[in-house]
């Protein structure tokens, strides 16, 4: 079976909150694909993109219900098929290749099993047949091992391979339609770029047609044919992949072209930077577990790490998850006692746990987390959140609190009204900011930010970006900004270190690192974002295939 | 009753994920789904309200006296002068069970306040001790834990004797190291996030980090739990009454007025069957009463 | 690392032997080494201070506290429970009579009521809130709150006074054909049901609704698998450890309920020797009984722990 056309008319969705009256999430949305074409769906969180992909498959999550529409996948009206005609074309002719694959794999049974089962319910082929094209998917998505990975279970497989094990299981059928829900985004970016160029061949190959529900617009450059930008469930704008990225018609899409695009470093002319050191780490090693003889953990998290900063200066972090890139904040911070090395600031050693640590050495170093969601304590208002520094350092008034208060919400942007608010009565960007508030209200030498930006979407996280920039010329605080997003680390950071298996590999001024790398690793990683526009997947000859050494250059 | 409730899926990635079909047009039961969860609640606040108000008034309203003989039949039925009869001596069943509920639900409620607040105050005690003192606090509950509530009672009263204090204590040994697990378990939880670290990172104490930074975010749970361990009690003690080995005449619980008359189960006496029947209003209404809070407070945080 | 499950195992057996031996202290603390005096209470307020003393001799009352907790337990290893002050019987005989009788009702009631409150609880979650579900729901909820002897005194007013079906009490030696049984246990095994099962079938519920949450189950969906597969091939093998869990605390709770089952219908089994024990203030009748009843409960969770082990494909294989 090849791709069939898809077609879809004025639909709409509502959901009913609990507590609540039923209200529109998604209206009139229109869009026509002819077979073998990709349909990208492209908006921020809330947006209702995936409730759009959902609904191609008549199915709306708990609470949703389709009020309105139609979809017509070839000759067949997909919302007007009975129950049983439903679940028939589920898994079937319509397949769906979802967001986070350990999640969505079944962790008691092995994976042949999963991949298969459709095609059996379906009764599209027997069991021995069914095996055998897995296995054939396997091998065409480069997964190791085909023969055999199969029998594995979830949790022994890698989350890349999982991400192509949905792949076969969602192609196993040779599906009219395929559904694909932001499918790289919980993966690092050296191994998004093979989950990709895989997905990328097998649909080319089979002539699937396909929807692609995603956030971020080089992915989508890379995959899709064209583009739909939604935002709060209703259009922005619609057309070809190359007509969206070079010529944009509607606002909303240039701000998130804007924000997928942040301007590379304008070298700031900053009046703070004396050269001064402040913070200076020699031979730093982290780990956990017991200690052998020599004092050294079983599980070494960081090793080697040697790094600088100057006052007013901002050093990036950069790796991939499990890099030990948050542990090297939470040593510099004291939250974890390093088994090796020294930390020394402003030219004196400090304690490298929090017990023995001065008030004032606390105060000067301030960390911010990446959820604003744990990071607030969410039984205390704004208000309160800032005023607890303001006291245990500056032992202030309560008049004295409240002026200082007041300017530390202009300092971050914030209008005063939300003072008296709990964090979960505020949106994403706001509590970041809070958060960014109460740590200036302790008048840092030095922030700590450990991925500030990652859990925003990519607007309001270049919106924080930002504001960290201009903080920075304004009072002359140092940061040492972890990230594993190249770009943000680009835009606002002199220097660089990459960090790959707990080691640094590179380290240098961003210009340098980033432009002209030296070491393979970091080539890789610069080389596996994917860049605004179509064909660079084609050209991008980086894969997981060629391991690095993690020998500094 | 709440997972009925609907849960938006508009905002994104992490949802609830069951379903509701692909018609059109298609029905939504939201609407009935609250009205049977307000049902419940009407029905649990208004049993406890009521027996809450026994338990503070009931012995005022008595017509007489709870000891007094004032009948020559003993379980009568209902009549003008003795509303729910008369018991195995001939006395007010109205009257006994109006001074007999402030027993059950008075002791029941110390017992439960006292339980929660032995159990949530080591909870949040052992994040502050050093690790070994903590594993033995943690040790010494989880073998109270393993003695189950019934047998910590007859035990305890078989080496003592039966009195009231020893009632409470036997309670509180068996319930305080529940209120324990959870409150340990929501505590040991909350130290581990992120604005806790924040607050060690500013150089805060141990005491404040319990008390300002974890103790707030513990309260609902914990008044939740609460109010399941006041039911455990109520059925504890009217358990252990009703074997003759609770409250002790001449004071008499809910459970020592089922036992009391026990011997007109035969005839079907209204004696025996109004303070059961009491018991299990008390419980089934606080029951659905805590039930109907905890599940609304669960929606609210969606 | 098939070795590193057998250790979780072996661990996990080992944590309830302590647990078990700790109960045991706690047990004999209460019941031996406080002030109340086991002599003077057999004796009465009469007798001599000589006599007394005579007896805490025999009975070995004068001898330290630790040494009598290590003969008190290693009188249990081999089986000598010691002596029942109140009749003057060995304990383990005493037992013995009593045991076989709450056995069976217990495996009575756990036979009945665990597959009906797993049916029921799967049942619930699959029709999570319809009328079924939302009718379960208010009555499990109301049975989980209910006193056994209000239970049991409707159950005996219904069928024994009002209908005359079945006898009011229950006499375990008039058993003689089946009938007859099914009459004598009918109602403490519907007593106990009724609040077991209520607790089981919501556990099960809340456990099953858990999974059937999770995005492995929509995925599932969006593969077109009918319900009846989605919740017996893919939800349940993911429930099973909490279930177990459910079942195993809700069995132990039958403990508790037996107690007051077996007083109410003169049931001769070893929560009501239990209860005369403590009446009778017969202490070492009343160690050896809450051994029983600890030692099974601990026994319960125990099991339940080691499905749960068992039952997750992260420790079975790796």
């Amino acid at each position: 079976m090849q791709g069939e056309s898809l077609i879809v008319r004025d639909l709409d969705i509502c959901a009913t909150p609990p507590g609540e009256d039923e209200h529109t999430i998604v209206s009139q949305i229109n869009f026509a694909l002819k077979p073998g074409e990709v349909m990208a769906l492209i908006g921020e969180s809330g947006s209702g993109k995936t409730t759009i992909a959902l609904a191609m498959m008549g199915y709306a999550r708990r609470g949703c219900r389709i009020a309105g529409g139609s979809v017509q996948l070839g000759e067949t009206d997909v919302l007007s098929l009975s129950p049983v005609e439903t679940r028939a074309l589920r898994g079937h002719r319509v397949t769906y290749i979802a967001q986070s694959a350990a999640a969505a794999f079944n962790p008691s049974r092995r994976l042949m099993d999963q991949v298969i089962e459709g095609a059996l319910i379906h009764g599209v082929m027997d069991r021995q047949q069914a095996q055998q094209k897995a296995i054939q998917l396997f091998g065409e998505l480069a997964l190791p091992d085909p023969e055999h990975i199969g029998n594995r279970y979830p949790h022994q497989v890698s989350g890349g391979q999982l991400q192509r094990l949905m792949a076969a299981m969602a192609l196993i059928t040779d599906p009219a339609l395929v559904i694909l829900d932001e499918p790289t985004t919980a993966l690092d970016v050296t191994t998004q770029v093979d989950v990709l160029r895989a997905f990328k061949r097998v649909m080319h190959e089979r002539g699937t047609t396909a929807l692609y529900v995603s956030h971020d617009l080089a992915v989508v450059a890379q995959i899709a044919d064209h583009v739909l930008v939604l935002k709060a469930g209703e259009e922005q704008e619609q057309g070809s992949v190359a007509q969206i990225l070079e010529q944009p018609d509607h606002a909303y899409t240039r701000s998130l072209l804007a924000a997928a695009r942040p301007p590379a470093q304008a070298p700031i002319s900053n009046k703070h930077r004396t050269g001064e050191e402040l913070l200076r780490i020699d031979d730093l090693q982290v780990g956990y577990g017991h200690c052998n003889r020599r004092g050294e953990p079983d599980n070494i998290v960081l090793d080697h790490i040697q790094l600088r900063i100057d006052r007013g200066q901002a050093l990036g972090v950069i790796g991939e998850s499990g890099s030990g890139k948050s542990t090297l904040a939470r040593a510099v911070s004291g939250l974890v006692a390093p088994s090796r090395g020294a930390v020394q600031f402003n030219r004196r050693e400090i304690s490298p746990t929090l017990r023995g640590r001065t008030p004032d050495q606390f105060r000067r170093i301030q960390i911010v987390f990446q959820s604003a969601d744990n990071a607030l304590n969410p039984a205390h208002t704004v208000r309160r959140l800032l005023s607890r520094p303001l006291e245990t350092y500056f032992h202030m008034n309560r008049d004295a609190r409240q002026r200082r208060i007041e300017e530390l919400m202009d300092l971050v942007k914030l209008p005063r009204t939300l003072l008296d608010r709990k964090p979960r009565e505020l949106s994403g960007g706001q509590k970041q900011r809070v958060n960014l508030a109460r740590a200036l209200a302790a008048e840092p030498d030095l922030i700590l930010c450990d991925e500030v930006t990652s859990a925003l979407d990519t607007v309001v996280g270049a919106a924080i970006l930002e504001l960290l920039a201009e903080l920075r010329r304004e009072l002359g605080v140092a940061y040492l900004f972890i990230s594993h997003n190249i770009s943000t680390v680009r835009s606002l950071c002199d220097d660089v270190m990459v960090l790959y298996q707990g080691k640094c590999v590179e380290f240098g001024p961003c210009s340098t690192v980033l432009n002209r790398p030296q070491h393979d690793y970091t080539r890789k990683l610069i080389g596996s974002v994917p860049e605004l526009q179509p064909g660079w997947l084609e050209a991008c000859q980086w894969s997981t295939h060629t391991q690095p050494s993690t020998v500094a250059v | 009753m709440s997972d009925t409730n609907t849960i938006p899926a508009a905002k994104g990635e992490r949802q609830h994920y069951v379903t509701t079909g692909s018609h059109l047009p298609m029905v939504v039961p939201k609407q009935r789904n609250r009205s049977g969860l307000q049902l419940t609640r009407w029905i649990g606040l208004s049993l406890f309200s009521f027996w809450l108000l026994v338990a503070l008034f009931g012995p005022l309203l008595a017509p007489y006296p709870m000891s007094a003989f004032v009948s020559e039949q003993i379980y009568a039925g209902a009549s003008t002068s003795h509303l729910l009869g008369t018991d195995y001596m001939g006395r007010d069943m109205l009257s006994r069970m109006l001074t007999g509920a402030r027993y059950t639900v008075g002791l029941a409620l110390v017992a439960a306040l006292l339980s929660s607040l032995v159990g949530a105050g080591f909870g949040m005690l052992t994040v502050l001790l050093p690790y070994w003192l903590e594993e033995s606090i943690r040790r010494i509950f989880d073998t109270l834990i393993s003695i189950p509530s019934k047998m910590m009672a007859l035990v305890m009263v078989s080496a003592f004797g039966t009195s009231i204090p020893l009632l409470i204590l036997a309670a509180v040994l068996s319930y305080a190291p529940g209120a324990f697990r959870i409150a340990h378990s929501l505590a040991k939880n909350l130290a581990t996030l992120e604005y806790v670290q924040v607050a060690r990172t500013r150089g805060e104490g141990r005491l404040y980090i319990a008390t300002v930074e974890i103790f707030p975010n513990m309260i609902q749970p914990i008044l939740t739990d609460m109010g399941m361990r006041f039911v455990f009690i109520v059925l504890l003690l009217s358990g252990m009454s009703f074997l003759g080995l609770g409250v002790q005449p001449p004071v008499a619980d809910l459970g020592s007025l089922v036992r009391e008359n026990i011997g007109g189960l035969s005839q079907g006496a209204l004696a025996l069957i109004a303070p059961a029947l009491a018991i299990g209003s008390l419980t089934v209404g606080a029951n659905l009463l805590i039930d109907s809070l905890s599940n609304s407070r669960d929606n609210q945080k969606e | 690392m098939r070795d590193s499950l057998f250790g979780l195992v072996l661990g996990r057996l080992a944590s309830s032997l302590i647990t078990l031996l700790l109960v045991s202290l706690v047990i004999f603390a209460i019941t031996s080494l406080l002030p109340g005096d086991t002599a003077q209470q057999v004796l009465g307020q009469f007798a001599t201070p000589e006599q007394v003393e005579a007896l805490r001799t025999q009975l070995g009352l004068d001898q330290p506290p630790l040494l009598r907790y290590w003969q008190w337990l290693s009188g249990f290893a081999t089986g000598d429970l010691g002596r029942s002050a109140s009749n003057g019987m060995d304990v383990i005989q005493l037992v013995n009579d009593r045991l076989p009788n709450s056995l069976l009702l217990a495996a009575i009631t756990t036979v009945i009521s665990v597959p009906v409150a797993l049916i029921m609880g799967i049942a619930a979650a699959m029709r999570r809130g319809g009328v079924l579900d939302r009718t379960l729901n208010l009555i499990t909820l109301s049975m989980v709150a209910v006193p056994e002897f209000l239970v049991a005194t409707l159950a005996v007013l219904i069928f024994a006074v009002q209908l005359g079906w079945l006898p009011a009490l229950s006499y375990v030696s008039t058993v003689d054909s089946l009938g007859a049984f099914m009459k004598v246990y009918a109602m403490p095994v519907l007593t106990l049901c009724s609040v077991l099962i209520a607790q089981m079938a919501r556990m099960t519920r809340a456990a099953l609704i858990d999974q059937l949450d999770s995005a492995y189950i929509e995925m599932a969906r969006l593969k077109g698998v009918p319900p009846m597969r989605r919740v017996l091939r893919h939800a349940l093998p993911n429930a099973i450890g909490p279930i177990a869990n459910a079942v195993a605390l809700s069995l132990s709770y039958l403990l508790g309920g037996v107690i007051i089952v077996e007083t109410i219908f003169n049931y001769p089994g070893i929560a009501s020797l239990m209860v005369d024990a403590v009446s009778n203030r017969d202490l070492a009748l009343v160690q050896a009984c809450a051994m029983i009843f600890c030692g099974a409960y601990l026994l319960l969770v125990m099991l339940a722990d080691l499905c749960a082990i068992l039952s997750n494909p992260r420790l079975r294989n790796r």
